[in-house]
């Protein structure tokens, strides 16, 4: 398996998470719907996740995958509940846009 | 073939996240993360991470997704409305992220010397014996307090989201 005889450096798989991390910032900041904004938290936990495999492949430490592995569980409970909150929020204020959700009071 | 395939799939990358940024329509935007999750998951396969790979597929491509298109099809959002507040943000915003983004790059090129040193320090058997096997042996003895205690985050992450969105009243109606 040639899999591991690489080429690539490991700066742009790092610069490859930096610039998606900073796409899910600006998604975060310019969205106006609050599932659009909860996908690019998502956006942000990938682009951390690319650069923890990256690191553990470089370093040949197998603690890093682990550590993703648990950040996308940790990541598959965040999007049940942070769904369960949204539809919640939908049932009462009738609207996605999160300029319109401006107070925690029902 | 490594460069061309890195190539490849860093430019589906970042043209999902660009898309992503791009449509107005929510499930647009979800299609897009299907996109950039699953060229993700083939940049894993080239950096020997197997599982993670299909790890990510069937966890975020598939059940986080789901759950999101489902949500999404649920509350029947349409097109986001731009208001005030949007333009502000993307006025301040942007700079700001071109900043963080300049900061991030510098010190990562700066970090280069530093990782180039690092190389071949620690687990060696990593390269010898197969992904999966190594990384099961670290998760089921080390760590496996915590892989326990995910399980029961989860578990109370099922419970928290069925309480919190079922439909007020719908106890009552259970009753009789």
């Amino acid at each position: 398996m040639s899999l591991l005889a690489h080429d690539v450096p490991l700066t742009w798989y790092l610069l490859l998470s930096a610039v998606l991390f900073s796409l899910g910032v600006v998604g975060f900041l310019i969205k106006r719907n609050l599932i659009t904004v909860f996908m690019s938290i998502e956006l942000m936990l990938n682009a951390v996740n690319l650069s923890f495999v990256a690191f553990a492949y470089q370093w040949h430490e197998v603690k890093g995958q682990i550590f993703v592995f648990f950040v996308m569980m940790v990541a598959a409970a965040e999007a049940a509940v942070g769904l369960a909150i949204i539809i919640a929020v939908f049932r009462v204020r009738a609207t996605l846009a999160v300029d319109r959700i401006d107070l925690m009071k029902l | 073939m490594h460069l061309t395939l890195f190539f490849l799939f860093a430019g589906f990358c970042l043209a999902g996240a660009i898309n992503l940024l791009w449509q107005t329509h929510p499930i647009n935007s979800a299609l897009a993360l299907i996109v950039v999750m699953t060229s993700l998951a083939v940049l894993y396969l080239l950096l020997g991470a197997e599982f993670l790979a299909i790890a990510q597929i069937i966890v975020y491509a598939g059940a986080v997704m789901v759950l999101f298109t489902f949500v999404v099809m649920l509350l029947n959002a349409g097109r986001e409305e731009h208001t005030l507040g949007s333009r502000a943000a993307a006025r301040v915003g942007f700079p700001a992220v071109v900043v963080l983004l300049a900061i991030l790059a510098t010190i990562i090129l700066r970090a280069q010397g530093l990782v180039a040193a690092h190389l071949g320090v620690g687990l060696t058997n990593a390269k010898d014996s197969s992904n999966l096997v190594v990384l099961s042996q670290v998760l089921f003895h080390e760590l496996l307090l915590p892989f326990e205690l995910t399980s029961v985050l989860i578990l109370i992450a099922i419970l928290g989201a069925v309480a919190i969105a079922r439909r007020e009243g719908s106890e009552r109606t259970a009753e009789k």
